[in-house]
């Protein structure tokens, strides 16, 4: 067992993880954080992402003891005082989510990808976004919410 | 179509969808958030061999790990079973039925059999446990060929059988070798549609729990809790008086969650023999090997035509696989297309023959279109084959075999109530510019471009909405199609609506609502819908075959229109007026030439509560339940465009543009039939150019891992052009299924795309997916 000391949405955590327990697990199941969900054991699927300092990481791909010291963003904890956040209002209006497993992640992963500048043309979107899988959308409504917020569209 | 009364004022409006709250926020209850005091975890071993004898499972070691709590074999389980997974669909009488129990006694017959059962105090306990399970095998020969299990001495999948032989199921009409002995044009073609995996991005997921006498409470990711219900007593013995089976949030199911599996019978009777909660959730590799399959079909098609292109009759002959099992609908799933081989065409001689063939695989079953993929992309790429045969344009042959005039009835026997096929070509051509296509086709041909482009058409017709009772009784389905849905206005007017139907991406809560406040002029907001819950909603019969709205939609319209006329009784007592004196019109009651007469719904909804003054007799309360049982399918139609950029050099295909125009009856949501839609296609652009569940000869499967199976992401993709025209099918809301359509029209249209691209080099066919080692070989081929 190995102490880590994290911060998830703004609320400090310190508990003793397993070395070999992935993020992913401590967040759903140490923390409760089930917004974060699990799709694949491969780390294809993007449901997972997470934001660790403000970047999206497959929280899949990286063990709770790496997160050590790192501030963590998670689906519950983007939306500020209740108010959607940007990203989640353009998912929301453009229907970029039907099902709604993958989104958590894609969420994440457009609010990283739109936030770094990447987010320049559709095509940069849709590349941005090929670690996100959505078996559902076709991806186009959640392409048109991304450029939306992107100011792209 | 029945007229309403009520003016609406949601129905063909994009409402805003009233999942998204928590689905957008992470407040989910998807299976695996789920947990109860004192859970247990499940973990399945399953053969690594395709086929083999099992001669010896040892649980001693895993009995003794750390956390382990029990460890089953599947000769330990046998007497737990009353029966076997159910098959709900013996296609002929003399079908083959293997029984098919939860865990493998003797013999494993597919990669990923269960074989053995661990319960561990977590997760990674289970898992780790998993691995010290012994078990001897002793590997048998094995097939996952089609064609090569039919063959003699072929290894068998069930010894006692004698024969890999399922079934044989055929659809005659019309005088078949008449019309090709005098065709002037006789075009066969053969195509192999591999096995396709549903991919839902949530895996399975079960948790259940089993009070002292037998209260089973069963939260399962699946797409028809009222079916496994009705399943479970067959397989656990429980009746279903006493099961509540809860799908709560489910993240996607294709089909693929329209199944009744082993590891929910598993899960309620560990947890029954245990005492404590059982839970268990798929990983990515078991989802490969355990959940369900699809297609997996050879075909041989043919089409008769005069030489003015007249087509004159239809013979498909296919051989699908069924795996080594027979899950809830497979023998079925070929007939789920079996009456459309005729497409939106007018061919009045008509054969249709399947073979359904077991091998050593994983069961195939429902997957997004379930039979009806399979027939579009035969009957369309052998269209195109056709009019190459005939030196015609593509678009011209099919226009001139459109059915004309509905309703139609086809030869194969249903009637199609509503379409107008032109109309749907005729909006496509607009948006597409083919011209356009054909010049800059035309300019790169010329100059010897690497990169060519092709355009190819779908035009389909699909039958959904599943289904009247009668045909499916009359087609050996054991149980009925029709649907239930109950409305209760609450004392202060809010409504509850309670829906028969399954959503786990539908948007249900949303569209019903949509419907339901139309039809009794309240607010969308104000109606709340209850679905997923046997002990909410006790009756229906779930989500797949597009079914929802044409079934589950119009037993809603049936059900609002019990309570507006309970509402009207009220009302007319309260006034004094006779109940034809009253309009109802935006949630109020009014005396006809005296408005100022009124009482809304709401205040009627009240006093029925309150039945301080009602009609003699009447009971209290405003609860309206309507059963609806369709008098026929749904019968959606399109037509869809496809534009590639093919790499001769390189074989990569890039698609280009995708323009879809499809009549899905009257528009409840347009956002959401648009999203729907575009689902669809993407499952059919990715069964044409990436996804293939690969298994070498002998059944171990090739593609365990999202990394060798390409579901495609948002880089692979275009955008999408997407239009729709209307015409109104034969129920009070007009409406027509969409789920599916996408799927159904998209493979042919991509593949016949990428065959127009090459067709300047002789190319005619190319095997799906069409990835770029394939694409490249059709080219050598035709080039040496
Ligand atoms: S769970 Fe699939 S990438 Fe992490
Ligand atoms: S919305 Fe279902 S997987 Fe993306």
């Amino acid at each position: 067992m190995r102490h880590v000391a994290l911060m998830a949405n703004g609320v400090r955590h310190e508990l003793e993880v397993e070395p070999r327990e992935l993020l992913v697990y401590v967040l759903r199941e140490r923390l409760g954080l089930t917004g974060t969900n699990v799709g694949c054991d491969t780390s294809s699927c993007g449901a997972c992402t997470v934001l660790v300092n403000g970047e999206a990481v497959k929280s899949c791909t990286m063990l709770g003891v790496q997160a050590d010291g790192t501030e963590i963003t998670t689906i519950e904890g983007l939306a500020t005082n209740g108010e959607l956040h940007a990203v989640q209002q353009a998912f929301h209006d453009h229907h970029a989510l039907q099902c709604g497993y993958c989104t958590p992640g894609m969420v994440l992963a457009a609010v990283s990808l739109i936030d770094s500048g990447a987010a320049t043309d559709e095509a940069a979107i849709r590349e941005g976004l090929e670690g996100n899988l959505c078996r559902c959308t076709g991806y186009h409504n959640i392409v048109a919410a991304v450029a939306d917020v992107a100011g792209v569209a | 179509m029945a007229v309403t009364e009520t003016t609406g004022t949601f129905m063909g409006t994009s409402v805003r969808r009233k999942e998204d709250a928590g689905l957008l926020r992470g407040r989910t209850t998807f299976v695996d958030n789920l947990t109860l005091p004192a859970t247990v975890f499940m973990a399945v071993v399953r053969s690594p061999y395709p086929h083999a004898r099992i001669t010896s499972v040892n649980l001693d070691a895993v009995r003794a790990a750390e956390g382990v709590v029990a460890a089953f074999s599947g000769a330990d389980l046998a007497q737990d079973w009353t029966g076997g997974l159910p098959c709900a669909w013996p296609v002929t009488e003399d079908i083959k039925m293997p029984t098919h129990y939860p865990l493998a006694v003797d013999e494993a017959r597919f990669q990923g059999d269960g074989v053995a059962v661990v319960v561990a105090e977590s997760r990674a306990l289970a898992k780790d446990a998993a691995e010290l399970v012994e078990v001897d095998y002793e590997p048998l020969g094995s097939t996952a060929d089609v064609e090569k299990a039919l063959e003699d001495g072929a290894p068998l999948v069930h010894d006692d059988l004698g024969t890999n032989e399922c079934y044989v199921w055929k659809l005659d009409s019309g005088d078949v070798q008449a019309a090709i002995d005098a065709a002037d044009v006789v075009v066969t073609r053969r195509y192999f549609q591999p096995r396709l995996i549903p991919n839902a991005i949530e895996p399975r997921g079960v948790l259940a729990q089993v009070g002292p006498t037998d209260e089973v409470t069963l939260w399962s990711a699946t797409q028809v809790p009222h079916i496994l219900r009705f399943a479970l007593q067959l397989v656990i013995g429980i009746p279903e008086s006493k099961i509540r089976v809860i799908a709560p949030d489910v993240g996607g199911g294709f089909g693929s969650k329209l199944n009744v599996y082993a590891e929910e019978a598993l899960a309620v009777t560990l947890a029954r023999r245990l005492g404590r909660p059982v839970k268990w959730t798929e990983e990515r590799t078991e989802n490969y090997q355990a959940t369900i399959h699809g297609r997996d079909v050879v075909h041989e098609l043919t089409f008769a035509a005069t030489s003015d292109g007249t087509i004159t009759a239809v013979k498909s002959i296919a051989k699908c696989a069924m795996g080594a099992y027979l899950q809830l609908v497979t023998p079925g799933i070929p007939l789920l297309g079996a009456w459309i081989y005729s497409g939106p065409y007018d061919i009045p001689n008509y054969s249709v023959t399947f073979t359904g063939v077991f091998t050593h695989t994983t069961p195939t079953d429902a997957y997004r279109g379930a039979g009806r993929p399979e027939a579009t992309y035969v009957i369309e790429r052998t269209m195109d084959a056709l009019a190459r045969e005939l030196g015609v344009d593509p678009i011209e042959l099919r226009r001139k075999n459109f059915v004309k005039e509905f309703p139609h009835t086809m030869a194969s026997g249903l009637t199609i109530d509503a379409g107008d096929y032109d109309a749907c070509l005729e909006r496509l051509l607009e948006l597409l510019d083919v011209d356009a296509i054909k010049a800059d086709q035309a300019s790169r041909r010329a100059g010897g471009d690497a990169k060519q482009i092709g355009v190819g058409f779908s035009t389909y017709n699909e039958m959904c909405g599943l289904a009247p009772s009668r045909i499916l009784g009359a087609i050996r389905y054991a149980v009925g199609g029709w649907d239930a849905a109950t409305i209760r206005f609450q004392p202060l007017g809010s409504v509850q609506v309670v829906t028969g139907t399954s959503p786990h991406g539908q948007s249900h809560e949303t569209t019903w609502a949509q419907i339901v406040a139309d039809q009794l002029g309240v607010s969308v907001d104000e109606v709340e819908v209850l679905h997923g819950d046997t002990a909410v909603s006790q009756q229906g019969m779930d989500t797949y075959g597009s079914r929802s709205l044409t079934v589950g939609g119009i037993a809603l319209y049936h059900a609002s229109q019990k309570i507006v006329g309970k509402a009207r009784a009220i009302v007319a007592h309260q006034l004094e007026v006779s109940e034809d004196d009253l309009e109802f019109e935006n949630g109020a009651f009014a005396v006809k030439g005296s408005p100022d007469r009124s009482m809304d719904i709401k205040a009627a909804a009240f006093q029925a509560h309150a039945a301080h003054n009602l009609p003699d007799g009447m009971e209290p309360g405003l609860e309206e339940t309507a059963v609806f049982d369709p008098p026929n399918f749904s019968w959606p139609s399109g037509a869809h465009a496809a534009v590639v950029e093919v790499d001769t050099e390189t074989g990569d295909t890039r698609l280009v543009r995708y323009v879809a125009v499809d009549d899905v009856g009257t528009p409840v949501n347009p956002q959401i039939i648009d999203g729907q839609v575009h689902g669809g296609i993407t499952q059919g652009i990715a069964a044409a150019l990436y996804e293939e569940g690969a298994y070498d000869e002998e059944g171990n499967l090739l593609t365990t891992t999202m990394t060798t199976y390409l579901v495609p992401s948002a880089a692979e993709l275009p955008s999408y052009e997407t239009d729709r025209i209307e015409t109104v099918a034969d129920n009070p809301l007009g409406v027509k299924g969409v789920g599916e359509t996408g799927t159904i029209a998209a493979a042919p249209a991509v593949v016949n795309a990428i065959v127009d691209a090459l067709s300047h080099l002789g190319v005619t066919d190319v095997p799906i997916p069409a990835t770029p080692e394939r694409v490249w070989r059709a080219i050598e081929e035709v080039r040496s």
